[in-house]
Order: C-alpha cells, then sequence, then structure tokens
C-alpha cells in the first residue's frame, strides 16, 4: 500500500502560486525526502499532507485516506514535527511528553523514547531552559509519541550539533526499521545521501527530479540539486 | 481534555502575576476599603466595593490573560502544533476557558469570604438572592471570557491582545463603577449596558435579595453570545 499519494497537488496564495503542479507517491516503509530551496513549495506540500491546509486542487491520500475528510484518522496515524513551533515556555519536558501521549490511542512508552532522545536528564526542565538542540529533540520526540505509522519530519537536524545529528540519523533509521514510513523534508544533501531511498527535488512548485539518491547523485546530490534549481526565485 | 485541561491549569499557577492582578489585588483592595470607615449613600464602602472587585477579576483573566494567552499560542505556533494532533486546537482553547472560568468564580468565592469574614459584608439574601449572585456571576464571567475570547481570536500578536484587552480595561471598569462608585443616575442608566456596569447593578441587586433587572441578564447574555459567536466566526488559526 502506498503510505503518501500526491496527485497534480496546486495552492496559491493570493496571486503567488506556491504549489504549481506536484505529484509524487511514498511507498510503505520508505525514507522519502523532500528537498528544495526556500519557497519552492515544501512547507505548503507538508501542510496540505497534514491537513493544515486545503489545496487549491489535486488529490492527497494518506495510508488511503484524505487528511481533511478523515481528519480524525489521520492524526492518529500521522506524526508531524513542524518547523519553528513552540512548546508554552512553562512546560517540562516530561509534562510535554505525557500531554502530547494522551492525545494517542496506543502511545509510546514516554520514558523510552526520552531516552533515545537523551533528554532523561532533562525531564523536568521548562521547554524555555532547554537549548536549540534539546528544543529541536524534544520536538522529534513529540511527533514520534503517538506511534505514527507514517512521520514527517520537517527540518529533522536543524539546529543540531555533528554528534547529535548523527544520534538523530540512528533513530530515524531504527524508527524505519519497526516499519514507520517517513518523509523527511531538508536542506542537507549529506543527510538526505545517507537516509533517503528517494528524495524528490522541488522547484518553483513544481517536481524537478524524483529518484534514488544515486541516481540523482551524478557527480552528487547537491550539484543535482543546484543545476535543477539555482534559476533564481524571486 | 481532562490532560489538557489540567495541564493549562499547572501552566497558570505558575504566572506569580496572573494570580497578583486577578487575586490578591482584588482582595487587598477590598482590605483597603473595609479598613476606611467611609461610606456611600449609606452603605459601608467595603459592601459597596464588593461587586467591584470581583468585577475586576473577571477582566483581569478574562479581558487581559485569556487574550494574550490566546494570541501567544497562535503566534508562537503552538496551536499549529496541537492541530496536527488528534487533539486538535478547538480543544486548547477549550481548556484555556474552562481553566479561566474557574479561576474567575474562584477569585469571586474568595472575595465574598474574606468579605464576610473579615469585614462583616452581608452575603446575598435569601435563596433567591444566591441563586440571582451565582446567575449573574456566572453570566458576567462569560461575557467576560467572549470578549476576551474575541480579542484573542483577532489580535495578531500577544501585544496587540494585550494592548486591546488594557485599552477596554478602563471603560469596563469606569461604568463597573471602579472609580466612581456612586453614579449619577444618567452614567448608571448607560452603565448598565454596558457588560461590567450591568454585572455590578445586578450582583448589587441579589445582594439586596432582590431578582436582578431582566436588561440586565439580557445585556450579560448577549455579551456572552454575540462575542464568543464572533470569535468563532472570526478566529484566526495561524
Amino acid at each position: 500500500m502506498t503510505a503518501i499519494e500526491v496527485e497534480h497537488l496546486r495552492k496559491r496564495y493570493g496571486a503567488k502560486v506556491a504549489v504549481d503542479d506536484i505529484s509524487f507517491a511514498v511507498a510503505e516503509g520508505e525514507i522519502f525526502g523532500l528537498l528544495g530551496r526556500n519557497g519552492a513549495g515544501k512547507s505548503t506540500t507538508v501542510d496540505c499532507i497534514a491537513g493544515l491546509r486545503r489545496a487549491d486542487s489535486g488529490r492527497i491520500r494518506v495510508a488511503g485516506l484524505d487528511p481533511r475528510r478523515d481528519r480524525g484518522e489521520v492524526r492518529q496515524l500521522l506524526g508531524v514535527q513542524l518547523q519553528e513551533a513552540d512548546l508554552p515556555d512553562k512546560l517540562t519536558v516530561a509534562e510535554a511528553m505525557r500531554l502530547y501521549a494522551s492525545f494517542y490511542a496506543r502511545a509510546a512508552d514516554t520514558a523510552g523514547l526520552l531516552d533515545a532522545l537523551d533528554l532523561t536528564e532533562k525531564r523536568n526542565t521548562r521547554y524555555r531552559r532547554l537549548s536549540g538542540g534539546q528544543k529541536q529533540r524534544l520536538s522529534i520526540a513529540l511527533a514520534l509519541v503517538g506511534r505514527p505509522r507514517i512521520a514527517i519530519l520537517d527540518g529533522l537536524t536543524t539546529g543540531l550539533d555533528p554528534v547529535a545529528r548523527r544520534d538523530t540519523w540512528a533513530l530515524v533509521n531504527d524508527i524505519r526499521n519497526q516499519g514507520v514510513t517517513i518523509m523527511l523534508v531538508t536542506h542537507f544533501m549529506e543527510e538526505a545521501e545517507r537516509l533517503c531511498d528517494r528524495v524528490a527535488i522541488l522547484d518553483a512548485g513544481r517536481v524537478a527530479a524524483i529518484g534514488t539518491p544515486a541516481e540523482l547523485g551524478r557527480p552528487s546530490l547537491e550539484d543535482t540539486f543546484v543545476a535543477l534549481t539555482s534559476r533564481r526565485v524571486s | 481534555m481532562k490532560m489538557l485541561t489540567l495541564t493549562e491549569a499547572k501552566l497558570l499557577l505558575r504566572e506569580p502575576l496572573a494570580f497578583f492582578w486577578g487575586l490578591a489585588f482584588p482582595v487587598a483592595l477590598l482590605a483597603v476599603m473595609g479598613l476606611s470607615a467611609g461610606k456611600v449613600g449609606g452603605v459601608p464602602l467595603v459592601t459597596v466595593y464588593e461587586p467591584i472587585v470581583i468585577a475586576f477579576s473577571a477582566v483581569a483573566f478574562g479581558v487581559q490573560g485569556l487574550p494574550v494567552q490566546v494570541a501567544a499560542y497562535r503566534e508562537r505556533r503552538i496551536l499549529r502544533r496541537l492541530a496536527t494532533t488528534p487533539a486538535g486546537p478547538v480543544r486548547v482553547v477549550g481548556a484555556q476557558l474552562i481553566v479561566a472560568m474557574t479561576v474567575i468564580l474562584t477569585a469571586a468565592a474568595a472575595v465574598i469570604v474574606v468579605g464576610r469574614i473579615g469585614f462583616a459584608v452581608p452575603l446575598p439574601r435569601q435563596f433567591a438572592g444566591t441563586v440571582a449572585f451565582a446567575l449573574v456571576a456566572v453570566l458576567g464571567t462569560a461575557a467576560m471570557l467572549g470578549l476576551g475570547l474575541l480579542i484573542g481570536a483577532v489580535a495578531p500578536t500577544a501585544r496587540t491582545a494585550g494592548a486591546a484587552g488594557t485599552l477596554l480595561f478602563f471603560p469596563l471598569m469606569f461604568f463597573a463603577g471602579l472609580w466612581t462608585p456612586q453614579m449619577s443616575p444618567e452614567l448608571r442608566h448607560i452603565g448598565e449596558f454596558t457588560p461590567l456596569g450591568a454585572a455590578v447593578q445586578g450582583l448589587r441587586a441579589s445582594m439586596a435579595g432582590a431578582w436582578p433587572d431582566p436588561v440586565t441578564l439580557a445585556v450579560l447574555a448577549a455579551c456572552a453570545i454575540v462575542c464568543t459567536a464572533a470569535a468563532v466566526r472570526f478566529f484566526r488559526w495561524n
């Protein structure tokens, strides 16, 4: 079964076309990368898949469900990490985990998840007092606490130091090995090359290329990316 | 929902400033009035001020606290984050409303207890007076929360929400009688059509054992319903 299907997605904000025509499919158990420059349409695509925005036209299915019509079911099986989404300042790490776990029918063991993300020591620390990297790791933990079948991770390792980045990559691989489908939205070519089975490169609201990192990576994925997207994005 | 409400309550308990303005300051104000021997129209100052102090609490939590909270949750994308979970953003705002309602009514109860024990302010007379008092308190709180929710629904940032709340504070509290507990009949009549003027007059009537003027109840109910409906209609989730 296909985990995520996007067909001829189109979305504009007033006169500005954010997504012109995007289609791709993510197979179950795959790690799929969504690459593109700022303004290429990545975030809008993620918003539409997560049901946060209504597409102007096109068809989206998450595990065969419509993210807006079947909102309740989709929210149970889709875990989303959003960029720049905060938590209340005075909420502690453990409280945030407990709160988010309470939303889901079959939540993960929060202690184990905190351990995997190296946050156990910080469990009683308030959100405001966390470092950028710790906030980022908490945001990953919250996206996974509902034991999603599909996870969308946007800006997975933004703000993480190299060691934390490697640890997070290992965690993503672990989760995939447990059968979770992952869509990774990233700027980092190295991350895409190491983790993704396939990637789509978006440019100006369209899919410029889609394939395995090896197929697209000659001479390197970054060269392909630059060649496909270096037209100035206004 | 229960977990969300408990979490919001816990977060509020970590805001000392909210408690100062919403609870400690009103009770202190009541105490200051209680220590003075002044009278307004033959009634001790503390008795005159008790409903005004309750109204103050409702404004502090409902119109100044709640909208800032809601707007900050939007601004910092906390609502958006929750929109991707099964909880959804509506329940978060609902939890904030429940907590604010509970706190305002608790503050009102605290004011009544302090007034009765500390300064011998009479409790609402007879069963009818008690029922009327509770009804006005609940409707008045709902009116303030509706107004607060409406500000929070449309204010783009926490700062603008705070500014709007402060701007509304003065006319609301003026007609509640904070600065001029004894108003001219004309002003009182105008005040009856503002939510807090109506609330204070309603509380005062029920303390005297009378059933409040139906206009009072209608003004409060209308404010609560219209504001809440407008907030729901115009709510900006992001």
